[in-house]
């Protein structure tokens, strides 16, 4: 069996990008005000985390406007499910052989 | 750089199931809320039963089982206006304590009360809600008011369900309550404020202390 810390993705090493990610799991799409009040980060650490997020085409950004503001929302992409998918299945691996 | 942060799988999926749980359902609801807005149900209840008392002979045979003498009576019209006036405070008085226990509950655990699952619940309340509404609406002004309390529980209660899927699952066992007693409300002629008195004033009461004793005492003893 291979072991399942290698499948761990390099990209969700970050409690922030974690973060983002499960939250658009269970969200069709979620604006960036919506994500700090979840995460709890500075706005600049959240910007950088997505930006990163988005040029591995985890997630899509969408950019619209209320009214005259500018309305930033983000969705998960088919790529970025999967990834975070495997990448939960590693972490479940990985309890289950310290059991 | 962040390592440090997921050191701990046991710890980062535990992270994980929190952010889904608190991004899709809103969990700030509060058991005081409930209990207040059955206090209010009591309450209005009591006093349309002692206006049913009052009401000039012939009107009612006995409560909400309603025998108008004639139909276009204008005296008749005023009669149920009050009833509607009086259902309408009971409900905005409902509401606001509602919402007040519930902020004050969102703003101890420093939870935003305006969330995208707030927002669905919201909507998914309020969609069989504004339904049920219109039926209600149509049913008095054709002179059915009898069946009103049976839609205020049946369409409550599909409510309740409708929005549980975005906030503590319990709500829908409340709903499943709700929509058994509208049910045999329909078949049960004259038991109507009796049924609504239960549905809304003491299931609410109950379902508060409940979600009271399960969620927010238990939030409390965890601090202490």
């Amino acid at each position: 069996m291979r072991n399942p810390i290698e499948q761990l993705n390099k990209l969700f090493d970050s409690r922030v990008r974690i973060g983002i990610m499960s939250a658009l799991m269970v969200n069709e799409s979620l604006n960036f005000n919506d994500l700090k009040a979840l995460i709890d980060v500075t706005d600049g650490n959240l910007a950088s985390h997505l930006k990163s997020l988005e040029e591995n085409s985890y997630i899509k950004v969408q950019k619209g406007f209320i009214g005259r503001k500018t309305n930033t929302t983000y969705t998960i992409t088919k790529a970025g499910e999967t990834a975070f998918r495997s990448h939960l299945n590693a972490l479940e691996a990985i309890i289950k052989n310290m059991k | 750089m962040h390592q440090e942060d997921t050191a701990n799988p046991l710890k980062t999926l535990q992270d994980i199931h929190s952010i889904m749980e608190r991004s899709a359902r809103f969990l700030s609801l509060s058991g005081w809320s409930g209990v207040w807005a059955g206090c209010t149900a009591l309450a209005g209840a009591a006093i349309a039963r002692q206006w049913l008392h009052q009401a000039p002979e012939g009107y009612f045979h006995e409560y909400s089982k309603s025998i108008p003498i004639d139909e276009t009576n204008g005296d008749y019209r005023a009669y149920l206006l009050r009833f509607a006036m009086l259902a309408i405070v009971v409900l905005v008085v409902a509401l606001a304590g509602g919402y007040f226990f519930t902020m004050r509950k969102a703003r101890k655990e420093g939870a935003t009360l305006w969330s995208p699952a707030s927002r669905r619940m919201v909507f998914e309340l309020a969609v069989p809600l504004a339904i049920g509404g219109i039926f209600a609406f149509v049913f008095l002004y054709r002179g059915l008011e009898a069946y009103i309390p049976a839609i205020c529980l049946v369409f409550y209660g599909l409510a309740l369900i409708n929005g549980s899927k975005h906030t503590l699952s319990d709500i829908r066992y409340l709903g499943f309550f709700e929509i058994a007693l509208g049910i045999i409300c329909l078949f049960l002629q004259g038991y109507g404020l009796l049924l609504w008195t239960v549905g809304f004033g003491v299931l609410h009461i109950l379902y508060g202390i409940i979600m009271w004793s399960k969620y927010d005492r238990q939030a409390i003893k965890d601090k202490a």
